[in-house]
């Protein structure tokens, strides 16, 4: 009967939209763009600082390890660099090359008392903004204790005031890395 | 609780009614041929004869009472009979000479559930929407309030729950789209219904025993009449800049083939708020729907087909890095990103892709009984895309594909006083989650088998009393596969509960297969009163159950859109409701009312509470777990219509809920305030069938709400500082006012056009609204005019 064709033809075409499932497609899904590692390297004459924060099962709960290699030296210029890895894969990757390439779009903020230091940006993007994979620390001139907080900051607005000095009140934008190491000042 | 409906059920059967009388007879043809399976009705009792053609109703009250008899093939006999005790009463019927006319004994209500009051949206009110959401227009009715993100995600709200608590049914189809997110709208045409139906509690038992808070029933315009009309709808909205046109054929027939098919566009820019642009928040749409029917003499088929896609941006001022952004979203008055309108829709968005198709066949054995069969597939396709680095760029964030194939058998039987209803249903779902994200995905894959069945009667006691009570069992089973990272696992508890769930490693992930099974039974038993002058009592008790939906169980991660860390327990149980509705009704000549309090007991209630922090590379994050206590919702909805004169009408409507977390002493997330509605309406015939209306809308500010503040360290001045974070406390109270006015103009003798000018938000106020997950970050839409031209041909 006429109808029973159409039924199905109905209930085969139907049969054809259903996708197949249990194809092993299971394997483990490690975040391509995670960030677990950021370096800060301090460089003055042959003294060299590694600043690292490290967290390596992303977002799960255990919470990152920070390290910092010595203390700073009072009333030094320190030439500096930054590197954003994902160690959570092996190989690891360098995000850094990506935040280089994608520089109108980043920039990296550091934040720290008057009584730490001040910084400086040496580099800059395809517009003349900064992006802060390069700047450097000019410290404080009497000993203390404090901290450094580097953040990475996605599709900020580079224009808004003060953000181009390194100043994140009026940036805005999605922060893709925050770290807080802690340091001394000697 | 339980115990209640126990001494209900009990005492609903000792009461005794008189007046009964007794009528019998013998049906034949004209040579004395007994008539086996004829249908005798008489007054609101209706029964088959037997295989000697005699029939037997009992209990039929005196006085004078309409007669109707009928079989397949033979002229039916319409007739007036006064009862004064018992009677015996024959028919002899004379067969049809010309072709077998199908004679369908209208049941007196063709509703779901008589001891519940439905709430029913009109057509007239739907196509006012048609540029618009479902949630949206749900809103009409009172109690039905609205979760948003944004203005185009919008989802029901029913006596203060929603999601995976509201299932949405779409021409006798639940609608299978991942629902368990706060961020997913249904995925329905508003163009599409013909019909929609509110019940406000789980006494649908033929759809589901999981209603905690409500369903939502949308049935497809459907045409009886041997006629062939269209309709098109063009919408244009001011706030987006842009509109849709939906268009729609119908053939209708009472006999044979008929068929109805519906196409609709939408095309919108950015939204603004009084003060600003919304920026990425326009959304395209495109929607078709067709089905096709054949009615025969005992049966009909139809099978139809509905595809829904969507793109909706989401707006970009919300996506958040982490705790520092979310507090600077909330103390900046203005979003972060405020660009120029523009049509074009970046990232974060989501696009959606929903195919529906069924096949539906109804057999009649006769006027007094029915079987319904019915076979549905739907495949829903889900990507949301954020705003990634490098070539993630353009991969979404999540990709989603939900394969659902559902078989329902219902069965109804009209006999005596007695309708009963049984039937059973068994859906087969399977979700696949596609890891080339790059992402872990924010519920697992998973496959998924519910069996259940059902059996529902309802009697009538005497002309103004009838009792319904339901009964349904659902077997539920579910198989995920899942990568848990082993710092998570241990973290959450899982290590040494549920280790047989692990089947492999990987690095440092635990490959998992959870897999659950559940088994429950829920019910439902009520009654409905009518006194004299139109007054009408309600009273319904439901116990549903509802199992924890995949994000329950599985949620594993960041979600960008509130900075928080969601986790899943895959220890929860089910939710058990307990839900006590009634309705009184109303009705004067000029004047009408209802009001409608509940009580809802839900145990082990799951929702979200912070719990600690996190610190990631990202910075910190609060941490929001799956937890369950016990609550309990309890409030009214009252409405009024008063017809001042022919020309002018007022109605007024209110909505309370009240909810507390008794286990926790405190009040639940998320709960409506209270709201007021009222509206005046002048309408003339004389003028083009001139229509205005002018509407109130009061949104008071909700006081009860759970303190979920916390304290985090932020940047100021280049220095780490704590400070409150404040998202619990709801915005302040708000009132706007909307206007609807339209003219119908007849063209020609079969066709009209219908001018409709609709002004949402009148006086451009600014506001938030607390049950929007946007409020931290912008204000509400400012003023919307929506022209809309109708055509009926």
């Amino acid at each position: 009967m006429k109808k029973l064709q159409f039924i199905a033809l109905a209930l085969f075409t139907a049969t054809l939209f259903s996708s197949c499932s249990d194809d092993g497609h299971d394997h483990g899904t490690n975040e391509e763009e995670l960030i677990t590692t950021v370096i800060t390297t301090l460089t003055s004459g042959n003294q060299t600082i590694t600043l690292t924060s490290k967290d390596l099962d992303g977002n799960g709960p255990n919470a990152p390890v920070v390290t910092t290699s010595g203390d700073l030296t009072v009333n030094t210029t320190y030439t500096g660099s930054i590197q954003f890895l994902n160690e959570s894969v092996s190989p690891s990757i360098d995000i850094t090359k990506e935040i280089k390439e994608e520089g109108l779009e980043h920039q990296i903020f550091y934040q720290a008392a008057a009584s730490i230091g001040a910084f400086t940006y040496t580099d800059a993007d395809t517009k003349g903004k900064p992006i802060g994979l390069a700047f450097t620390l000019r410290t404080a001139a009497s000993p203390t204790t404090g901290t450094i907080t580097v953040v990475l900051k996605h599709e900020p607005n580079k224009s808004a005031s003060g953000v181009a000095g390194g100043s994140m009140t009026n940036a805005g934008g999605a922060t893709d890395a925050s770290v807080t190491y802690n340091v001394v000042l000697k | 609780m339980r115990k209640n409906g126990l001494i209900f059920f009990f005492s609903l059967f000792s009461v005794i009614l008189f007046s009964q009388n007794t009528v019998r007879g013998k049906i034949t043809n004209q040579d004395g041929v007994p008539l086996s399976g004829s249908h005798i009705h008489i007054g609101t009792k209706s029964v088959s004869s037997n295989d000697m053609g005699i029939y037997l109703i009992k209990r039929l009250p005196s006085g004078v009472t309409k007669v109707h008899v009928s079989y397949i093939g033979f002229k039916s006999i319409d007739t007036i009979l006064t009862i004064k005790g018992d009677v015996v009463l024959d028919f002899v019927l004379q067969p049809q000479m010309d072709e077998l006319k199908e004679v369908v004994i209208k049941e007196k209500a063709n509703t779901v559930n008589t001891s519940v009051l439905e709430q029913k949206i009109k057509g007239e009110t739907i196509e006012k929407f048609s540029n618009q959401t479902l949630g949206e227009l749900l809103k009409n009715i009172p109690g039905v309030s609205t979760l948003k993100t944004g203005s185009t995600v919008v989802k029901p709200i029913i006596h203060g729950l929603f999601g995976s608590r509201v299932p949405v049914i779409n021409n006798s189809v639940r609608l299978e789209d991942q629902q368990w997110g706060t961020e997913h709208a249904p995925n329905f045409d508003v163009n599409a219904a013909g019909k929609i139906t509110v019940i406000k509690g789980a006494s649908g038992l033929q759809y589901g025993g999981d209603a905690v808070g409500g369903l939502v029933i949308i049935s497809p315009v459907a045409v009886t009449k041997d006629t062939l009309y269209g309709k098109t709808i063009l919408n244009y909205a001011s706030n987006g800049r842009g509109g849709s046109i939906s268009s729609s054929l119908h053939k209708g027939n009472d006999k044979g083939w008929s068929w109805n098919a519906l196409t609709t566009y939408k095309y919108m820019g950015d939204r603004e708020a009084p003060n600003y642009v919304l920026s990425n928040t326009g959304n395209r749409e495109f929607n078709f729907f067709g089905d096709l029917k054949y009615s025969g003499a005992k049966y009909d088929l139809t099978t139809n087909y509905s595809f829904y896609s969507t793109t909706i941006g989401i707006l970009r001022a919300s996506h958040t890095g982490n705790v520092n952004d979310l507090y600077n979203s909330i103390s900046n008055k203005v979003p972060s990103v405020i660009a120029d309108f523009t049509y074009d829709i970046g990232n974060p968005k989501q696009e959606v892709q929903h195919h529906l198709a069924s096949a539906h066949l109804n057999y009649y054995f006769d006027e007094t009984a029915s079987l319904s069969l019915q076979y549905a597939f739907q495949f829903n396709k889900r990507k949301e895309f954020d705003l990634r680095r490098g070539d993630f760029r353009n991969r979404p964030a999540l990709d989603l594909e939900l394969a659902t194939h559902s078989f329902t058998a219902d069965y109804k039987k009209v006999v005596h006083d007695w309708v009963v209803k049984s039937g059973g249903s068994a859906s087969f779902q399977n979700n696949f989650a596609n890891p080339a994200t790059g992402v872990q995905p924010l519920i697992p894959s998973y496959n998924r088998i519910e069996v259940g069945a059902y059996g529902i009667a309802s009697y009538d006691f005497s002309e103004t009393f009838t009792a319904d009570a339901g009964l349904r069992y659902d077997f539920y089973q579910l198989n995920a596969t899942k990568f848990y990272s082993k710092s998570r696992w241990n973290e959450r508890g899982f290590s040494n509960r549920f280790d047989h769930f692990i089947v492999g490693e990987q690095g440092n992930q635990w490959f998992t297969k959870p897999e659950f099974k559940f088994h429950n039974v829920s019910a439902s038993l009520g009654f409905r009163k009518t006194f004299e002058a139109n007054t009408n009592w309600y009273f319904n008790l439901s116990l549903a159950n509802r199992n924890p939906n995949p994000s329950e169980f599985f949620s594993d991660g960041l979600h960008h859109s509130s900075g928080v860390i969601e986790l899943g327990d895959l220890g929860l149980q089910k939710e058990q409701s307990i839900k006590v509705t009634t309705t009184f009704q109303k009705k004067w000549s000029q004047f009408s009312f209802e009001i409608s309090p509940f009580v809802n007991q839900v145990d082990n209630f799951m929702f979200l509470r912070p719990i600690a922090f996190e610190t990631t590379i990202r910075g910190a994050f609060p941490v929001w777990e799956y937890q369950q206590t016990n609550a309990r919702l309890a409030g009214f909805d009252f409405q009024s219509h008063w017809q001042i004169n022919p020309n002018w009408q007022y109605d007024f409507s209110l909505a309370y809920v009240r909810g507390k977390d008794v286990t926790n002493r405190t009040s639940l997330i998320d709960i409506p305030p209270l709201n007021l509605g009222n509206s005046i309406q002048f309408s003339k015939k004389e003028w083009y069938h001139f229509k205005a209306e002018l509407k109130s809308e009061m949104v008071f500010r909700q006081n009860h709400f759970p303190d979920t503040n916390f304290v985090a360290n932020v940047i100021e001045n280049n220095s780490l500082v704590p400070v409150l974070v404040d998202i619990s406390s709801p915005p302040p109270a708000f009132h706007l006012l909307h206007l609807y006015s339209e003219m119908k103009f007849k063209t020609t003798t079969n066709s009209a056009i219908t001018i409709a000018l609709f002004v949402q938000n009148m006086l451009n106020t600014s506001y938030r609204d607390y049950l929007n997950r946007q409020r931290f970050f912008a204000d509400e839409m400012g003023r919307n005019i929506q022209l809309q031209l109708k055509f009926n041909y």
